[in-house]
């Protein structure tokens, strides 16, 4: 026999629980639908140094990009030349780099573009990225890095830097990662003893100093390395892959007690 | 044989990494204020760090903003730097609009109203607001980083504020003193005091030192004034 | 004019009982009323060569320009409404970011080509927009290899050795068609490029105007210029010359 009970809802179906709140149908939106973004580097480079001298910025960081402890990737520059009277050199992550590197290549390309001969100045360039560093932290998603901006500004050198929050600052020597705490020190004292600013040969050899101190001490380090210079006459240049010297006869005096 | 899990090599840990990430950084240095009858002095040591490291012993941390009013921050500077941007071009917005400089009192009023705009997401900086007010006095404004507001006479703020604060009561607040003078303070007294009180922050708190930048504002402008702090 | 259309050229999107989109036709006529402009492709690369009618003594020299950057190796240079030709330039360089941003190289001509005209193709299809009124001539040397395209209102596009859009496209077109384009270099194409917009030029109707030359070549190694100062100097000398030459033996016939 027909039963009309057969196919009918159960009793009471879509109304409230006893003691709960009306199931709206249609689609329910949980609370929890969020985005997680990137919260920690992945391949990253070690310490840049930088530092203005009399005529112009030396900015030099090695090849390496580590993976965890992993040295992973060992041919991987990290000097742009942005264009002829600007260098960009990064620590921190290596992709999130490639990707700032990218969008600056292609900023340079619109400029071009124009053809109204108006160039990017070093000043501009380094407010700008404050500026991107920033809002990506707001959103809670930032660009890993570590950037340092060299160049030559109405005749004078000019160097600042900005991290992953926007934290920005210009300085006559800028060191991030460990050489931060490694070379920096060794690099104010030298600037310091001496009065007037540095030379040329006197910044580079000092960045070599560092350099080496750093391979000795910074396990993610690399002793091959680049270097990036702007200076008021020779104009930009990129020098390397450059091998930093190494001497490790100490070692073989030191005993482990 | 190594621990599975080592607190100090971190390297060899089985777990998985976290490194959870923190938008605001504490980039140290205090600023301290001063008000007198006709003229404020307004000082923030110039280090600018994060823990252990110095990132330039030459940061300026005083803004002008217009020929009667300094602001002065500590705290997290990539704040510091949006915020300070922003009230430069809402200063000269607040000209062009009304053809006239901002007043001082105007200025506190709407740092106070930026400031709790971001209530949720609050710019992590200590604001000494200091200009002279309609009258031509010397008035200081202190804030919260959320955007209370308070006007005093003399305020010390940054990572040594609760270190100098109770100095400054004592020594212009004049509090707990038997003898408590009615005269009000002297440009030059004030400006002893500051450097007085930036030379002991130096002593005992890191992030204060390198160099002190004054700002004195009297009705005829802003002076400079620098003097050296210990730089270790 | 005004029967012609009976109706049917009121909105892009219908077409009349003849098989016809009138709002098409009347972007044409929109690109019919400005200067020349012409492209030739040599062995070496590719010349864009603009006729810039100067309407009044008070521009300055040099605005307005009709040849633009689209990318480091792409130039485009165009006839018709300038506003409108600004809006493809916009979007041929997003276009040409975009390739970059996703592919790592430069946009390959063709593909850009598709990309602008299927876009300039759409404002001819829906009643709410009106077509582009400006042709675009895209040029590049890449690869070691100089393509050339020409894009209609219409949002029609073709590939040329040679072509020619704005006011004189017909004798400008009779001109090319004289070159032996095939075994010439970018240097000899750019005297010829300038004797031709001169001699398409109508002095009696526009008085003013600015030639404008650029060149994606293997001489600017495969990049979109202007042409050198130099180059240009030169070209121009050389086309006046020619029309002097010109009316000389014109009035000797007299």
């Amino acid at each position: 026999m027909f039963d009309p009970m057969a196919n009918a809802p159960p009793l009471w179906s879509n109304g409230p629980t006893p003691g709960s709140f009306y199931n709206f149908p249609g689609p329910q939106t949980k609370p929890n639908d969020h985005f997680t973004h990137s919260q920690s580097p992945v391949t990253t480079a070690t310490s840049i140094v930088a530092l203005a001298y009399d005529k112009g910025i030396m900015i030099a960081g090695d090849l390496l990009a580590s993976y965890g402890s992993l040295a992973r990737y060992r041919n991987c520059p990290r000097i742009m030349e942005v264009n002829d009277n600007i260098l960009l050199g990064a620590g921190g992550d290596y992709a999130d780099f490639q990707y700032v590197k990218s969008f600056i290549e292609q900023k340079i390309i619109d400029e071009e573009c124009l053809d109204d001969g108006i160039k990017l100045k070093p000043k501009s360039l380094y407010c700008w990225l404050t500026r991107v560093m920033y809002q990506r932290r707001n959103k809670f998603d930032p660009l890993w890095n570590n950037l340092v901006i060299g160049g030559i500004q109405d005749g004078t050198p000019f160097l600042g830097t900005v991290d992953k929050l926007g934290t920005a600052y210009t300085d006559r020597a800028i060191c991030t990662g460990y050489g931060a705490h490694i070379a920096l020190p060794m690099i104010r004292d030298a600037i310091e003893k001496k009065a007037q600013p540095l030379t040329q040969a006197e910044a580079r050899a000092l960045i070599e100093k560092s350099l080496e101190v750093l391979f000795y001490r910074d396990a993610r380090s690399y002793p091959k390395y680049q270097l990036g210079i702007i200076d008021q006459d020779e104009g930009v240049k990129i020098e390397g892959p450059l091998s930093v010297s190494q001497n490790w006869n100490i070692a073989t005096i030191i005993k482990s007690v | 044989m190594f621990a599975t899990e080592n607190a100090y090599y971190p390297d060899y840990s089985t777990k998985p990494i976290q490194h959870s990430f923190s938008p605001y950084a504490d980039n140290g240095g205090s600023v301290v204020a001063i008000a007198g009858d006709d003229f404020v002095v307004v000082g923030a040591d110039t280090r600018l760090s994060a823990g252990f490291s110095i990132y330039t012993r030459e940061q300026n941390k005083l803004f002008p903003l217009s020929n009667t009013t300094v602001l002065g921050c500590s705290g997290c500077w990539c704040d510091t730097l949006t915020l300070t941007r922003i009230l430069k071009s809402r200063m000269q917005m607040y000209h062009q609009e009304h053809n006239k400089v901002m007043s001082t009192t105007a200025c506190a009023q709407m740092l106070s109203t930026m400031l709790y705009y971001k209530r949720f997401f609050p710019y992590y900086i200590s604001n000494i607001l200091v200009g002279l007010d309609n009258e031509g006095k010397g008035c200081i404004y202190s804030y919260d980083p959320i955007g209370h507001c308070e006007k005093t006479t003399y305020r010390a703020g940054g990572s040594a504020g609760a270190l100098l604060q109770p100095l400054l009561d004592n020594q212009i607040g004049q509090k707990n003193l038997t003898k408590v003078s009615a005269e009000s303070i002297t440009q030059e007294k004030a400006l002893a005091i500051l450097k007085d009180v930036f030379i002991s922050a130096a002593e005992r708190d890191i992030y204060t030192g390198d160099n002190v930048m004054i700002n004195i504002i009297t009705k005829d402008g802003i002076k400079e004034d620098n003097f050296e702090l210990r730089k270790d | 004019m005004s029967s012609i259309g009976t109706g049917y050229d009121l909105s892009a999107s219908q077409f009349s009982p003849d098989g016809r989109v009138f709002q098409v036709e009347y972007a044409m006529k929109a690109v019919e009323n400005s200067g020349t402009v012409i492209g030739l492709k040599g062995t070496d690369g590719i010349v864009l060569a603009a006729e810039k009618l100067i309407l009044s003594k008070l521009h300055e020299p040099s605005t307005n320009r009709r040849i633009f950057n689209i990318d480091r190796h792409i130039g485009m240079a165009f006839s018709g409404l300038i506003a409108d030709a600004r809006q493809i330039v916009e979007i041929a360089r997003k276009e040409a970011a975009n390739y970059r941003s996703q592919y790592g190289t430069n946009i390959p001509l063709k593909y850009l080509n598709d990309r602008v005209s299927m876009y300039m193709h759409a404002y001819t299809l829906y009643s709410a927009v009106r077509p582009y009124g400006c042709s675009v001539i895209l040029a590049s040397y890449d690869e070691n290899e100089p393509q050339m395209y020409l894009i209609d209102p219409s949002g029609v596009s073709y590939g040329f050795h040679g072509c020619a859009t704005g006011k004189a496209k017909q004798s400008a077109k009779t001109e090319i068609e004289k070159l032996k384009l095939g075994n010439m270099t970018c240097k000899d194409i750019v005297k010829e490029a300038a004797k031709i917009i001169y001699i398409v030029h109508d002095e009696l109707k526009d008085k003013n105007f600015e030639l404008e030359l650029s060149w994606v070549c293997k001489d600017s190694n495969g990049l979109h210029v202007k042409v050198p100062e130099s180059v240009y100097a030169d070209a121009e000398r050389a086309a006046k010359q020619a029309m002097e030459a010109d009316s000389e033996s014109d009035t000797e016939d007299m």
